[in-house]
């Protein structure tokens, strides 16, 4: 149980130290092109090699961990912000008009392809990482939504929330008190998939071209460019990959281990 | 002739012993009862003989079924023996039927597994099956869903599915915990006759020394995972030989000491009380069903008097509690708490002059919170006092648990200890009105008695009054002054509880009195050996 915890922290905290460090400093200017050295592979002067600018892969993966970090981060919050209140909302309502009236407009954004999104949006307001964090935090509203109201509804039926209500409280602090803290479980894991789900969708939207505009490198993108140069200098494309994988890997075992540490009826006895 | 012996059994988990040394023999056509309280082996001994321990669990001794050592079998073997030549039905049929699976498939499965039955012949004997539990074609067909049964339903489908192929040994554990007094007869009747047609053996485990003197003929009397003693029932219960059973049988008929209630005036009052349902539409825009769940109840509890409200499953006692509560509007009628008016709408202070108890220890309690924060949620009501660690302390103090007890989560306390705790969280307020929900129908007898003189203490010392709501006529004859019999949404009977026990007016009354197991007369130990030195 611990293990896990641990091992996803470090996997994790990893990826967020590489982004930090890039602030102040990397290998190489990740401006600077010499198309002399383009596609080498990994060596003492670039460890991961470069790509097909002659670029430092390593230098490129620091600064895109903070786009690619940065984008599903406060994607899995907008989602969480909006989503699991309203979730807690119509459960606390469960049954009327109003119940009806929040999970359909759910389902009426769940009904497009945050890639429709992400083109309204970019119609709009034109590309920008910013327009992808947008798109993508819309799409997991109606997620965390779904989730917490399915988790919430037979927790009202549990005889604690009944005395709490006959204690007097109503039912947006019963939601907080006693729905919330029990829901956190599910909510920590969903968060950890739709994290996952995030990098992979600012990959996407990167792909086509709606999310981080270059030079501002990604992940996603990087893995989008490296696709064709596959056959000829496959770690142009592996090694971004690999950082997805094991961040992605990372997040979830934390996930896990965070619920278990989380839940006091697993905590082992003092 | 011999059906099953059992021989030194012992269960051992990652090398904790569960049972030691449990030897018993069983003979075709005979009941033969197990009986303990929780932990003391009694399921783990049904299903070390299935074949079905938890993983982990490592068994020893030997079990000659029909001859052959049930522990020495492969798998297959069992397999091929499971279902066919022992049955076995559990506590809650809910879960043990498949929720998506008509009953009739569930039923039909079972007979085509073991037996080379055609799907239309399987169906035939699976009707011919529920006919015998008392699921005749004309109301239950072949195709209804097990949410659609009733409790008493499902545990019919569960016994059509274990005796489907007329195996010599069923055994069945605690079948009748989840069900209504009238139910249980039922059933423990169905199951007496199907021992007295097929000649099969029946392995009765509960925790209900009634049911155990009523309905078998050996018993085996259970303790941390021993044998206490064995014999004929009769001679057992008569002879009380050891001192573990006759402390099960003083907790089972302990009444707590109780003062007579002081003829005050009304604390409660319920006049004339209307709860409606509406149902979900049969079909579009179809007129809304109305389910009238309490109808037209007026009922009174006085200042430090005991309350029963007994009645079956879906009667309307627990939407009535709901109307008392507070919690749910009413449609008609009016409820007073000391004068003030009971609703939704009602003032914290009048809502902190009542709290409950409920039923489930384990359901109660939001398992995130510190015991002490649990204690002091009814605070809300009355607003934090500035001694409240203190008031939480004197509570936990007062229903037998330590101040320091405030700090550890629910999970780390015992069924028991739960009930006390959630004791404490009712007190907390310094309520008027105590609602008991069944609060001792889910602990073991001994804890049980414990927690009934608890209560009685608690009414002495506070001047509560109790509304102890129960389908179990034992308990409320036990604790109560008056009792209220409750059916389909009204009230039939009411009147001082040793009267209506003795001389039932209205028939549900007569029908539930008559359905309590009790332990009979003859079966009470002669004055010798009561008297007999220790």
């Amino acid at each position: 149980m611990r293990v896990s915890l641990t091992l996803g922290l470090l996997l994790a905290g990893m990826a967020l130290a590489l982004a930090l460090v890039s602030a102040i400093w990397t290998p190489h200017d990740i401006q600077a092109m010499a198309l002399a050295d383009k596609l080498n592979p990994p060596s003492p002067k670039h460890w991961l090699g470069t790509d097909q600018f002659g670029r430092d892969i390593l230098s490129m993966l620091m600064v895109g961990a903070r786009t690619t970090i940065a984008v599903a981060l406060v994607a899995v919050g907008i989602g969480m912000a909006f989503g699991v209140p309203l979730g807690l909302w119509a459960a606390a309502v469960s049954g009327s008009g109003l119940d009806q009236a929040i999970m359909r407009g759910n389902d009426l954004i769940f009904a497009f392809p945050s890639l429709v999104i992400a083109i309204l949006i970019t119609a709009v307001f034109g590309p920008s990482a910013i327009n992808a964090i947008l798109a993508i935090g819309i799409f997991n509203i109606p997620v965390f939504a779904r989730v917490t109201r399915a988790g919430a509804l037979p927790l009202w039926t549990l005889d604690y929330v009944r005395a709490a209500r006959i204690a007097g409280k109503g039912a947006a602090r019963i939601s907080l008190e006693h729905l919330l803290p029990n829901l956190m479980n599910l909510l920590i894991v969903q968060g950890t998939i739709q994290f996952s789900l995030g990098i992979l969708a600012e990959a996407g939207l990167s792909y086509v071209g709606l999310g981080a505009q270059p030079p501002t490198p990604s992940w996603g993108r990087m893995l989008a460019e490296a696709q064709t140069l596959f056959a000829i200098a496959p770690h142009v494309a592996i090694f971004p990959g690999l950082a997805i994988v094991l961040t992605v890997l990372g997040l979830n075992l934390a996930g896990d281990g965070l619920r278990d540490a989380l839940d006091p009826r697993l905590r082992r006895a003092r | 002739m011999t059906l099953l012996s059992v021989q030194g059994l012992s269960v051992a988990i990652h090398s904790t012993p569960i049972l030691s040394g449990v030897s018993f023999d069983m003979t075709q056509g005979q009941v033969f009862g197990l009986v303990g309280e929780s932990g003391s082996g009694k399921s783990m001994t049904a299903l070390a003989l299935m074949g079905l321990l938890p993983r982990g669990a490592v068994a020893a001794g030997s079990a000659r079924f029909q001859g052959q050592d049930l522990f020495a079998l492969p798998e297959a073997a069992l397999c091929r023996l499971r279902g066919r030549d022992i049955g076995m039905i559990f506590q809650e049929p809910m879960t043990a039927l498949n929720p998506v699976m008509t009953i009739g498939n569930q039923v039909a499965e079972t007979l085509r597994i073991h037996t080379g039955l055609s799907r239309r012949e399987a169906r035939a004997a699976a009707r011919e099956r529920l006919d015998r539990v008392g699921l005749p074609a004309d109301r239950i067909s072949l195709d209804r869903y097990p949410h659609e049964l009733s409790g008493g339903q499902r545990q019919r489908v569960a016994i059509a599915m274990a005796v489907a192929l007329r195996p010599a040994l069923l055994i069945a554990d605690e079948p009748t915990t989840a069900l209504d007094v009238t139910t249980q007869a039922q059933i423990l009747d169905l199951l007496g006759g199907l021992v007295d047609e097929q000649g099969m053996a029946l392995l009765l485990i509960t925790h209900d020394l009634a049911v155990v003197a009523e309905r078998t003929d050996s018993v085996a009397v259970m303790r941390q995972g021993r044998i206490v003693e064995q014999g004929a029932t009769e001679a057992v219960f008569r002879t009380r030989a050891q001192d573990y059973t006759r402390h099960l049988f003083a907790a089972a008929s302990h009444i707590p000491p109780r003062a007579a209630p002081p003829r005050d005036k009304p604390l409660l009052t319920v006049d004339r009380a209307v709860r409606d349902y509406r149902l979900p539409r049969p079909r579009p825009f179809g007129p809304l069903p109305i389910v009238r769940a309490v109808d037209h109840v007026s009922l009174t509890i006085a200042r430090g008097e005991s309350v029963g409200l007994v009645g079956e499953s879906g009667c309307g006692k627990s939407t009535l509690t709901r109307a008392i509560l507070g919690l749910d509007p009413l449609q008609g009628g009016k409820i007073r708490l000391d004068g003030h008016t009971v609703g939704p709408n009602m003032p914290r202070a009048v809502r902190a002059g009542m709290q409950m108890v409920f039923q489930d220890p384990y359901g109660s309690f939001d398992p995130r919170w510190t015991v002490g924060r649990l204690v002091a949620e009814p605070f809300h009501l009355t607003g934090q006092p500035p001694d409240a660690q203190d008031r939480v302390a004197e509570a936990l103090s007062e229903v037998g648990l330590t101040p320091e007890d405030a700090g550890k989560y629910i999970h780390e306390f015992s069924g028991g200890q739960r009930q006390r705790i959630a004791i404490a969280r009712a007190l907390i307020t310094r309520p008027r009105l105590l609602v008991l929900d069944e609060p001792v129908s889910a602990l073991d007898l001994r804890v049980r008695a414990q927690i009934l003189d608890l209560l009685a203490g608690l009414q002495q010392d506070h001047g509560l009054s109790y509304l102890f709501i129960s389908h179990d006529l034992s308990v409320v004859r036990q604790v109560t002054d008056r009792v209220l019999i409750m059916q389909a949404g009204r009230i039939v009977e009411e009147g001082p509880t040793g009267r209506v026990f003795a001389a039932p007016v209205h028939d549900q009354t007569r029908r539930l009195v008559a359905a309590t197991p009790r332990i009979p007369s003859e079966m009470a130990p002669s004055r010798r050996l009561t008297r007999a030195p220790t």
